[in-house]
């Protein structure tokens, strides 16, 4: 019995805690203070990276024995390919804490990641295709990996129409959310779709167990790419949501505004009545 | 054959996008910083007004 009584005293006061954590950023204030602050960190690294690793691949990264330069649309499609899973791996984690905490800037975390996210899958599946013309002969194969980053577009299109659907926007960040949370069942078939069926895309050079199989001269570029691409990832979204708070605040002074004038208007009629 | 048409349109694409991406972010941003200064700066004027008028 008192074991049980601490089991059932432990459990809610590590969910409030792990409430109390998310919450303390629920604040719209605090959010656009440590936006504001964490802006220039995201934005310049974003920047200096990214050129640093294009310049990189494109011009001092050696040719691929085989492949040839075209070798060299990896350091795009890699990132862009990392930032599609990676970014819908974010909705997902904003959809849990829509749903279960009710966090109010996750559902406007949500709704500025999927136009991103979405743009960047893009340029994932077409700079595939780009790679995939000269290499394979074909601009599109219904494979296992491309079909299932094309599904990872569509259930980000999906998120998108779904958000904004509702006269109500509660109801719309409720569905978008369950959409969100479903959806990531994407995720795993994306990275083991090359392991699980015979894929003409190749498996995955870079694994967390086991040395990568390429070259140090390719991997450099590759790895500064992939960060200078994630920080422009993460720039563009803080910078995204700390507009969307303020338009939010906008929104929120201007129906408040608009009340205060129409109690003043309806003040003299009813001083009338009384008189 | 030469690759070169296909690294050019996979690199022009990517960084044309992000360009397009950070540009409306950092404009959407300016915007809405400047509407929101347009609209707590009367409120602030009103309540400043409000509270020297109070006894």
């Amino acid at each position: 019995m008192g074991r049980n009584e601490t089991v059932l005293n432990a459990t809610p006061s590590l969910a409030a805690r792990t409430g109390n954590f998310f919450h303390r950023y629920a604040n719209p204030g605090r959010f656009l203070r440590l936006g504001a602050r964490l802006q220039p960190w995201l934005t310049w690294p974003a920047i200096v990276l990214s050129i640093a690793g294009i310049v990189w691949g494109l011009f001092l990264s050696p040719a691929d024995w085989q492949q040839g330069d075209s070798v060299r649309i990896m350091y795009v499609h890699v990132p862009a390919a990392w930032l599609a899973s990676s970014g819908y791996m974010g909705l997902a984690v904003c959809s849990l804490l829509s749903l279960v905490w009710r966090h109010p800037l996750a559902d406007l975390a949500a709704v500025e990641i999927g136009p991103v996210g979405a743009s960047v899958t893009a340029i994932c599946l077409a700079t595939g295709s780009l790679w995939g013309k000269p290499m394979w002969g074909t601009w599109w194969v219904w494979d296992a990996r491309l079909t299932s980053v094309l599904v990872l577009f569509f259930l980000y299109l999906g998120h998108i129409a779904l958000i904004r659907a509702f006269d109500e926007p509660q109801r719309g960040y409720r569905a978008a959310a369950i959409l969100g949370l479903a959806g990531a069942v994407d995720l795993p078939i994306i990275k083991f779709s090359v392991q699980w069926w015979n894929t003409l895309h190749q498996p995955d050079s870079i694994t967390l167990t086991a040395a990568p199989t390429m070259s140090t001269n390719m991997l450099w570029p590759l790895l500064v790419c992939t960060v200078g691409f994630t920080f422009g990832f993460a720039a563009i979204l803080v910078a995204r949501l700390r507009a969307a708070v303020m338009e939010s605040r906008v929104r929120t002074a201007l129906a408040m505004r608009r009340g205060r004038a129409e109690a003043q208007d309806s003040e003299p009629d009813l001083s009338g009545a009384v008189a | 054959m030469t690759h070169l048409p296909y690294i050019v349109a996979a690199y022009g694409m990517t960084i044309g996008l992000a360009v397009i991406l950070g540009t409306s972010a950092a404009l959407r941003l300016r915007r809405a910083r400047a509407r929101l200064a347009a609209i707590e700066r009367p409120s602030r004027a009103d309540s400043r007004a409000g509270g020297a008028s109070a006894p």
